[in-house]
């Protein structure tokens, strides 16, 4: 494997670890108004991503910056494209993330809302602009032989990177669902546990027409095209099964699974471009065109062997001190009658 | 206002803007980490309601540093597409380290603090807090080696056949003087920032008498900090002077408004009048020799006049103009360099007071204090601006001119859009984060929580945070 080859699937990974880390913190910050009714509900649903959502966004970072190292033409070219598509979401990313920290700090309901609300807008626009950010790269974008974008704002956004944007968006709320489901009680899982068979239905149907559509955009061989694609469909279904069995644990590890099959869908069918011109083929970046030269590729190669293992078993253990389920606080949230008031502290293991 | 300018407009004003809570998540990371560890060791509940109180502003400002330094990360692709085209081969590398490196390690361990209360134990949830501060010290390190690269640029050599650097000798850019001295210059004065900060908040209590006991505490310890960080940010900002006019002179010479070449070479105070259209100013209080001394580190050292290194720069690089914003540039070092020497006299002053106890009822200096809050900020914007106006007209020194970078396909309406959007959240944010931070510091410490008595078998729950 050469070196832009290995990095090619460095930043598919990190692209992957985005979606699936990130994509339920975006599920959970778009149903948790659906799942909380009161405030202290709404606080546990927030509550049970609170740990982890600063690192999980780092994932982006990182995903944004490897690109800028080591295919920095693919990085000029796609951000310049989708300039105003990435306004916004820098704008509902700022909201989100400003709407974590400044919701609890007052008491006032419209205060709250108003946060909430913000919280609810920004989760629902990242996904769908970052979806249709990466299906642009495969559907392709009027780009000229010198690498520059020729379009203008409506040819930033693609009918098949709608597709893969609608598509996130559901995977991401199905598996906010079943994140929320494995880790609160009472009635906040039981509503998790609703939304997350409510929200199969799009997750499903738009994955099936995305496995459909994105071999035939691609033209890309079979077993890398089309494999993925179907393993994807197969998870979500299986998702489905475990999600009406119950079955918290699994029902979120299979969303997971089938959320990072999505992306690595994308990446398989990307390969060997980077980003496709509709302009001509022969404009289309590449994997090899756009790679830095082989010393800054070594250099940060060495940086990422040594350092992603360690970075994955740092946040694996935040992950793991943070297993138990998140309850309010006593005299807010009454105990659930079904599960009795400790029974659900036990059960909620992630392993 | 050309395209290129509402380009530049955009990238000064968002990194300035992120600058502001920058330093104070590294410098309050820091002091926040030392209440944490006064606590840890000595047992006292006035520390563990210090690192608690001091720990949320750090939070709130962490939210806002986050999510603005996600608009940098996008930027140069965005605006500065060219740019990020030519050099993203050396440029891209320190921008993916900061994040595998400190990035990732400051967030995730932020988390791991703010809800490891009680859940963590005592010994872990102290080093969470060190990684916290380590994560943020840390990012800034491969920031400032990707901008020192910017203003010297070191380990490349230029590809023949496309034109651009290319990555050499990493160990060249992580050893550049520039950024050694000019990252030294960023972690002290972010250190000033927190501990001033500290201080400002402190003093205001003691001012109104509430809790004084526990902020003579707090603000003992930020002067701790401020005194030796102040000394050093002024010691070690001098010898980047000294540096920077090795590598720019531009740079320097504008700084004092010299344009023709001196030697031995004197600092005025002020001057009235001057700028790019104005080589004549009226000085005042011209002190000498010290210009050599800060430029050349010698008493008779000779500074490179700005017409002679212009017509120097025309000969190498072709004809054009070469000098920075005089005006900028002369007033960005003198705002700096004032601010930091006023607030090493708070320093000083405030630890006289410690020494002779008279610092809660010291109405004065309690008042100064609690206004030198502004002083920071002032400052760190001031140090930017000479940094960056005096590397103009270039982007990379001496490779790529700041017209070269800009991005072509994006037209100026969408310029004009990001940046009336950006302008609007920013004061959006600025003002509920002012707003938060003033009522949640005036509303004071919580009462003494009762030690909570946990026996083994009972599942630590943390408690709801957000």
């Amino acid at each position: 494997m050469t070196l832009p080859d290995l990095w090619f699937l460095i930043i598919a990974f990190l692209w992957t670890g985005f979606f699936v880390l990130e994509g339920f913190d975006f599920g959970v910050g778009i149903l948790h108004k659906v799942v909380g009714r009161t405030d202290t509900e709404q606080r546990v649903a927030i509550n049970s991503i609170g740990p982890f959502w600063d690192g999980n966004e780092v994932w982006l970072i990182v995903g944004a910056a490897g690109i800028f190292a080591a295919f920095p033409g693919w990085y000029a070219t796609w951000f310049s494209a989708m300039y105003l598509p990435l306004v916004l979401l820098l704008v509902a990313l700022i909201a989100r993330g400003v709407s974590f920290e400044f919701r609890g700090r007052m008491e006032a309901t419209r205060w709250r809302q108003t946060w909430s609300w913000s919280l609810t807008l920004g989760s629902l626009l990242c996904p769908l602009l970052l979806g249709v950010a990466l299906g642009n790269l495969l559907a392709g974008l009027p780009v000229d032989s010198t690498e520059e974008f020729t379009g203008s704002v409506t040819d930033s956004v693609t009918g098949y990177g709608l597709l893969v944007g609608l598509m996130l968006t559901a995977l991401c709320i199905l598996h906010g669902a079943t994140f929320l489901a494995m880790r609160t009680t009472g009635q906040v899982r039981t509503r998790a546990q609703r939304a997350a068979a409510l929200a199969l239905v799009p997750a499903v149907l738009l994955l099936l027409a995305f496995a459909v559509a994105t071999p035939a955009v691609s033209g890309a061989p079979a077993l890398r095209g089309t494999a993925p694609a179907v393993l994807a469909v197969v998870v979500v279904l299986a998702a489905a099964l475990l999600v009406r069995a119950h079955r918290d644990g699994w029902a979120f590890t299979a969303t997971a699974v089938a959320i990072a099959l999505a992306v690595v869908t994308l990446f398989a069918n990307l390969y060997p471009n980077v980003l496709v011109s509709s302009t001509s083929a022969a404009d289309s970046l590449t994997v090899t065109g756009t790679a830095s030269g082989p010393y800054a590729l070594k250099v940060m190669t060495i940086v990422a062997l040594v350092l992603v293992p360690v970075i994955l078993i740092y946040q694996g253990w935040s992950y793991f001190i943070f297993r138990r389920r998140v309850v309010g606080p006593p005299t807010a949230a009454p105990p659930d009658p079904t599960t009795g008031p400790t029974a659900p502290l036990d059960d909620g293991v992630l392993t | 206002m050309s395209d290129l300018d509402l380009a530049r407009l955009q990238f000064a004003s968002t990194s300035i803007y992120h600058f502001l809570f920058v330093p104070v998540t590294i410098g309050l990371g820091l002091l926040v980490a030392v209440l944490h560890t006064m606590w840890f060791r000595g047992g006292n509940p006035d520390h563990k309601r210090l690192t608690k109180f001091f720990g949320t502003l750090l939070l709130i400002n962490v939210a806002v540093g986050v999510v603005t330094g996600l608009i940098q990360e996008f930027q140069f692709g965005m605006n500065w597409s060219a740019y990020s085209r030519y050099v993203g081969d050396v440029f891209g590398a320190p921008l993916a380290m900061e994040g595998l490196a400190a990035f990732f390690l400051e967030s995730t361990f932020i988390g791991l603090w703010v809800f490891g209360w009680n859940v963590l134990a005592p010994k872990i949830h102290l080093l969470t807090v060190w990684l916290v501060a380590a994560g943020a010290g840390g990012s800034a390190a491969f920031i400032m080696a990707a901008n020192s690269w910017m203003q010297h640029p070191v380990g490349y050599t230029v590809d023949q056949a496309t034109g651009r650097p290319e990555l050499s000798n990493i160990g060249a850019v992580m050893t550049n003087p520039v950024f050694l001295w000019g990252y030294a210059h960023v972690l002290t004065a972010s250190f000033v920032t927190g501990s001033v900060l500290m201080l400002a908040v402190s003093a205001w209590y003691l001012r109104r008498g509430k809790h004084t006991e526990v902020f003579t505490r707090s603000a003992k310890v930020s002067l701790a900090v401020l005194l030796p960080s102040v000394f050093l940010a002024l010691g070690i900002g001098s010898h980047l002077g000294v540096i920077e006019a090795t590598y720019q002179p531009m740079k320097i010479s504008a700084a004092e408004g010299q344009w023709e070449t001196c030697q031995p070479c004197s600092f005025s105070a002020f001057q009235i009048g001057g700028g790019n259209n104005d080589q004549n100013p009226t000085k005042i209080i011209e002190i000498p020799h010290l210009l050599s001394i800060l430029a050349t580190g010698t008493w008779n050292g000779e500074v490179q006049g700005m017409n002679e290194l212009n017509a120097q720069y025309q000969e190498e690089y072709g004809p054009g103009d070469y000098v920075p914003n005089v005006f900028v540039q002369y007033w960005s070092m003198r705002v700096m360099a004032y601010l930091g020497s006023l607030a090493a006299l708070v320093a000083v002053w405030g630890l006289w007071l410690v020494w002779r106890r008279r610092l809660p009822t010291a109405r004065v200096f309690l008042f100064v204090a609690t206004w030198a809050v502004a002083f920071p900020f002032l400052m760190n914007t001031a140090g930017w601006m000479l940094t960056e106006n005096g590397r103009q007209p270039w982007i990379v020194q001496g490779l790529m001119l700041t017209d070269e970078g800009v991005s072509t396909s994006v037209g100026r309406t969408e310029v004009i859009i990001s940046l009336v959007v950006f302008y609007g959240i920013f004061l959006l944010l600025g003002a509920v984060n002012v707003f938060l931070m003033m009522r949640y510091a005036r509303r004071g410490l919580e009462l003494e929580e009762p030690e909570e008595q946990l026996d083994d078998d009972q599942p630590r729950v943390p408690a709801l945070t957000f």
